[in-house]
C-alpha cells in the first residue's frame, strides 16, 4: 500500500522558504502563499515579473523567488505598465496595500485599469497605514480609531472609506475585479480560487484583473490576532463585501 | 551631398530617439514639447514601438522606469512643470541604476510661468533635482543637429553607466527649424550588456530592480557606488566647445541657446578687434571643470551669460583659475524679452580688458 | 554674406508659411538657415512673428535683434519692430492696412507695397505672403526666386500643391513689383 502515499501539502516553490518579517497575526504571509499557490498552479513563476509596491508589502522580492522591480510609494500600476508593455508575454503583477493603491496611487490604479493593461492587481486593505504605524488610510471605516483619526474616522472631515473593487469594476477596461477575505478556511479557500481566477484572465489575455483582500492588521489596530481576524468578520465585510464584482473574462 | 532637411528642433530629438532604437515613450502634453510625442505617435506605429500618452507626468515616468527595469531603451519628454512632477521617478531611476531619457525643453517658471525659452532649471537638472543626493547626466544641445546627436549619445551614455540622462533644451530649440544631415545610428561596440534586466528568472537567479537598502551598511556601499560612477563621468565623457581660446582676453560662456546668440556677439567683438573666446559646456553634468581651469590660464576674465538669474555661474566660479574674475549677464525670460546679440556685445565691451 | 529677416503680421497671414518657404529655399541652395517662430499663447487670430537667417557659414543666433530686413504686414508690426530694423536695411510693408509712410526713417530701403489689393488682383487674398517674399527674394537675394518656387513642394502640404502655380505668380509679382520700384528709384 505504499503506493497510496500521497503528497498533499507542500511548500509554494514560488515562495522562498524563510521567515518573513510580518508581525503576529498579519495575514499578508496568507496571501503571499495564496499568490505563490497560483503561481504555482500556472506554472508562471519563471516568466513572472512582480512589481513591488512602498508599505509592508515592499519585501515581495524577500519572499516570492521571482523577478522583481520596486515601484514608487502608488506608482506600481504605471511601472507594471511599463513591464507589461515592454514585456508582453511575462506574466506581471503588482502587489499592493490600501494607503499606496487607493490614496497616493489613485491616478496610477485608475488609468491602468481604464487602459485595461494586462496585469493583475492584488490589492491588501487592512484598512490602515501599517508600515508607518498605523495611521489613518483611505480605507479606514467611519469611527476607527488610528494614530491620526485618535477620535475615530470623522466623515465629516476625512471623507468616506473607497470601496475600489466596486469602484474598479465601472471601469470599461477591467475584466475581472473581486473582494476575498482571509479571516476563515472557507474564506481563505474562496480567496485562492479568486486570485486563481485573476490570474489566468491574464494568462489568457482578457486584460486587467483585480482581487481586493481584506486583512487583518492586529499590531495597529491595537488588537490580538484572535481579535483583529474576528474584527474582519464583525466591521469589515459589512463595509466591505465578499463579491465577485465583474467578470467579463468568459465572454 | 548628404541629405539635408529642414527641421524643428523637437521633431529632431524624436527622429534621434527611433534611430537610436528607442521603442517606448510615455509622456503627457505640455507646450512647448508636445511636437515630440505627436511626432512619435504618429512614427512608433511604422516601427513597432509602444506610445502611451500616460495620466500624468508621475505616471509616465514611473511607466519609463518599468520599461528600462525590463532592459529597453526608453523615453519620456516634458518641459519644467512637468519635469518638477517628474522628479520623483527619476529619483527612484537613480537609485535602481536605470539608463532612461528624459528631455525637458525648458520654459520659464517658477510655478506655471510662461511658455518662454528658460535656462532656469539649470539647478535643478544639474544638482540631482529630486531627493537623495544623486546625479543625472545633463547633455546641453544648442542646435537641431545636436538636439539629434546628443539624443543618441544619452542613450549610450545612459546605458553605459546606468544613470538616467537629461536632455536639457528649452523652447526657442525646440521651435526653431534648422538643416539636419540624419545619418544611421551605430550602437558602441563595448556597450555593457544588460545583465541585471528583469525578464522572469527562467532557470537562473532572481534578479530585483530597486532602491531600498536597508541592510546593515547597504545604503552607504549603494550611494559610494554611485558616486565612483559619477567620479567616472567626471573623468571620462565631458564634452564641450571652445574657440579662440589662443589669444581670448575674454571667455564668454554659455549653453544651449544662449551659446548661440554668444556666437554671434562673439563674431560682432572679433570684428571691432576684441579678443574673445567662447567655452560651451555640453555635458553640464559632469561639469567642464577642467576646461575651465585651462582656458582661465591665459583669458582672466569671463563673462557668463543665461537665460536665468545666474546659476551655471555658480559652478564657473568653482572651476576657474584661482586669479580670475566671473561677471555674469543674464535675464529672466519674459515673453518677447529674449537678449539679441547686440546686447552681449554692450556686455562684452563693459567686460572687456585687453 | 548673412540675411537676417523678421517676419511680422497676424495669425493667419501667412508669416510662417513664408519663413519655412524662405528656410526650405536656402537648404535647397546648400546654404545654412535658422527659421524661428514666436508664436502667441492663442493658436489663431494672434500675432505671428518669426526670424529668418540665411548664412553661408555657420548660423549664430537664430535671434536677432536688429536684422538686415522686416517684412511688416500689419500696423502692430509696424509699430514695435520698424524702428528695430538695421541702418541700411530693408522694409517691405503692407501698405493695404499700414497707413504709416516709414519716411521717419532715411537710413533704410522702404518698400511700400498694397499687398492685399495685388493678391485679390491675380485671384486669391491670401496670396499676399507670397508677394512679400517675393519682392524680399528680389531685392536682397537671400535666395534665388527659382529656389523660393521649388520650395513651395517642401513647405505647402501635399493636399495645397495644386495651388503652386497660382503662389508662383504670386512670388513672380512680388518680384516684379520690386524691380519696378528699384527701375523708379533709380
Amino acid at each position: 500500500m505504499s503506493s497510496a502515499l500521497q503528497q498533499v501539502f507542500a511548500h509554494p516553490v514560488s515562495l522562498k522558504d524563510v521567515q518573513t518579517h510580518f508581525c503576529p497575526g498579519c495575514q499578508h504571509g496568507t496571501i503571499h502563499r495564496l499568490v505563490a499557490e497560483a503561481m504555482d498552479h500556472f506554472g508562471v513563476q519563471e516568466k513572472t515579473i512582480g512589481v513591488a509596491s512602498v508599505g509592508c508589502s515592499v519585501f515581495l522580492y524577500g519572499y516570492f523567488d521571482i523577478d522583481v522591480v520596486e515601484a514608487p510609494h502608488g506608482r506600481a500600476p504605471a511601472v507594471a505598465t511599463g513591464v507589461k508593455r515592454a514585456c508582453p508575454d511575462k506574466f506581471v503583477f503588482t502587489y499592493q496595500g490600501d494607503g499606496d493603491l487607493a490614496a497616493i496611487g489613485t491616478s496610477e490604479i485608475i488609468h491602468a485599469a481604464n487602459r485595461g493593461e494586462g496585469m493583475t492587481v492584488i490589492f491588501v486593505n487592512n484598512t490602515t497605514y501599517g508600515m508607518t504605524g498605523g495611521q489613518m488610510a483611505p480605507t479606514t471605516l467611519p469611527s476607527q480609531k488610528t494614530s491620526t483619526s485618535p477620535y475615530g474616522r470623522n466623515v465629516a472631515n476625512d471623507g468616506y472609506p473607497i470601496r475600489m473593487a466596486e469602484l474598479l469594476a465601472q471601469l470599461e477596461g477591467v475584466t475581472y475585479s473581486a473582494r476575498v477575505a482571509v479571516n476563515t478556511p472557507k474564506n481563505v479557500v474562496q480567496a485562492g480560487r479568486v486570485i486563481k481566477q485573476a490570474f489566468e484572465t491574464q494568462i489568457q489575455g482578457r486584460g486587467f484583473s483585480f482581487v481586493e483582500v481584506l486583512s487583518a492588521c492586529p499590531t495597529n489596530w491595537g488588537m490580538d490576532p484572535l481579535k483583529a481576524n474576528a474584527r474582519i468578520g464583525e466591521e469589515m465585510i459589512p463595509y466591505f463585501p465578499l463579491a465577485t464584482f465583474k467578470d467579463t473574462s468568459a465572454a | 551631398m548628404q541629405k539635408r532637411l529642414l527641421v524643428k528642433g523637437n521633431e529632431a530629438v524624436a527622429m534621434g530617439a527611433i534611430e537610436a532604437g528607442c521603442r517606448f515613450y510615455f509622456g503627457y502634453p505640455i507646450t512647448p514639447q508636445s511636437d515630440i510625442p505627436e511626432y512619435i505617435s504618429r512614427e512608433f506605429p511604422k516601427v513597432g514601438g509602444t506610445f502611451i500618452q500616460a495620466e500624468s507626468e508621475i505616471a509616465s515616468i514611473n511607466m519609463l522606469l518599468g520599461a528600462s527595469a525590463c532592459g529597453q531603451r526608453a523615453m519620456t519628454s516634458s518641459s519644467s512643470p512637468g519635469i518638477s512632477l517628474k522628479q520623483e521617478g527619476i529619483s527612484y531611476m537613480a537609485g535602481s541604476e536605470l539608463p532612461g531619457l528624459i528631455v525637458n525643453i525648458a520654459r520659464s517658471g517658477p510655478g506655471l510661468g510662461g511658455i518662454d525659452a528658460s535656462q532656469s532649471d539649470y539647478f535643478q537638472a544639474v544638482k540631482g533635482g529630486g531627493h537623495g543626493g544623486y546625479h543625472t547626466i545633463v547633455l546641453a544641445p544648442n542646435s537641431v543637429q545636436e538636439m539629434y546627436d546628443l539624443t543618441m549619445l544619452a542613450f549610450d551614455l545612459s546605458d553605459r553607466y546606468r544613470v538616467p540622462a537629461m536632455l536639457l533644451g528649452d523652447s526657442v530649440l525646440g521651435q526653431m527649424k534648422e538643416a539636419l544631415i540624419p545619418h544611421p545610428y551605430v550602437a558602441p561596440a563595448d556597450l555593457p550588456a544588460k545583465d541585471w534586466a528583469v525578464s522572469g528568472k527562467d532557470g537562473r537567479a532572481q534578479r530585483v530592480v530597486k532602491s531600498l537598502y536597508l541592510g546593515d551598511g547597504e545604503l552607504e556601499a549603494h550611494n559610494w557606488k554611485l558616486h565612483r560612477k559619477y567620479q567616472e563621468l567626471r573623468e571620462r565623457e565631458v564634452r564641450c566647445e571652445t574657440a579662440g581660446l589662443d589669444d581670448a582676453k575674454l571667455l564668454v560662456t554659455a549653453f544651449g541657446v544662449t551659446a548661440r546668440i554668444a556666437k554671434t556677439a562673439i563674431r560682432m567683438a572679433r570684428e571691432e578687434g576684441l579678443k574673445v573666446g567662447l567655452l560651451r559646456p555640453i555635458t553640464l553634468f559632469p561639469f567642464p571643470d577642467k576646461a575651465f581651469a585651462d582656458a582661465t590660464a591665459v583669458a582672466k576674465r569671463v563673462l557668463c551669460f543665461e537665460l536665468n538669474t545666474g546659476q551655471m555661474v555658480e559652478d564657473v566660479r568653482l572651476s576657474v583659475a584661482r586669479d580670475a574674475d566671473v561677471f555674469f549677464y543674464g535675464r529672466p525670460p519674459g515673453a518677447g524679452s529674449l537678449p539679441t546679440p547686440e546686447e552681449l556685445l554692450a556686455q562684452i565691451r563693459k567686460h572687456y580688458k585687453d | 554674406m548673412n540675411h537676417e529677416v523678421f517676419m511680422a503680421g497676424f495669425g493667419g497671414q501667412g508669416i510662417l508659411l513664408i519663413g519655412n518657404l524662405l528656410a526650405y529655399a536656402a537648404i535647397r541652395e546648400g546654404r545654412n538657415t535658422s527659421y524661428f517662430p514666436a508664436y502667441g499663447v492663442e493658436k489663431r487670430g494672434g500675432a505671428a512673428t518669426c526670424t529668418v537667417v540665411v548664412a553661408d557659414g555657420e548660423v549664430g543666433s537664430p535671434v536677432i535683434g536688429n536684422p538686415g530686413a522686416a517684412i511688416l504686414l500689419n500696423p502692430l508690426s509696424m509699430e514695435k519692430y520698424f524702428g528695430r530694423v538695421r541702418a541700411g536695411g530693408l522694409c517691405i510693408v503692407n501698405s493695404s492696412l499700414i497707413e504709416e509712410s516709414g519716411d521717419g526713417r532715411s537710413d533704410l530701403r522702404v518698400l511700400r507695397l498694397p499687398l492685399n489689393e495685388l493678391a485679390i488682383e491675380i485671384g486669391d487674398a491670401r496670396l499676399l505672403n507670397m508677394i512679400a517674399i517675393g519682392a524680399y527674394a528680389e531685392l536682397t537675394g537671400a535666395v534665388s526666386l527659382d529656389a523660393l518656387k521649388a520650395a513651395l513642394t517642401d513647405a505647402l502640404p501635399e493636399r495645397n500643391h495644386r495651388f503652386i502655380p497660382l503662389n508662383v505668380q504670386a512670388i513672380d509679382l512680388g518680384a516684379a513689383r520690386a524691380r519696378a520700384a528699384i527701375g523708379a528709384a533709380a
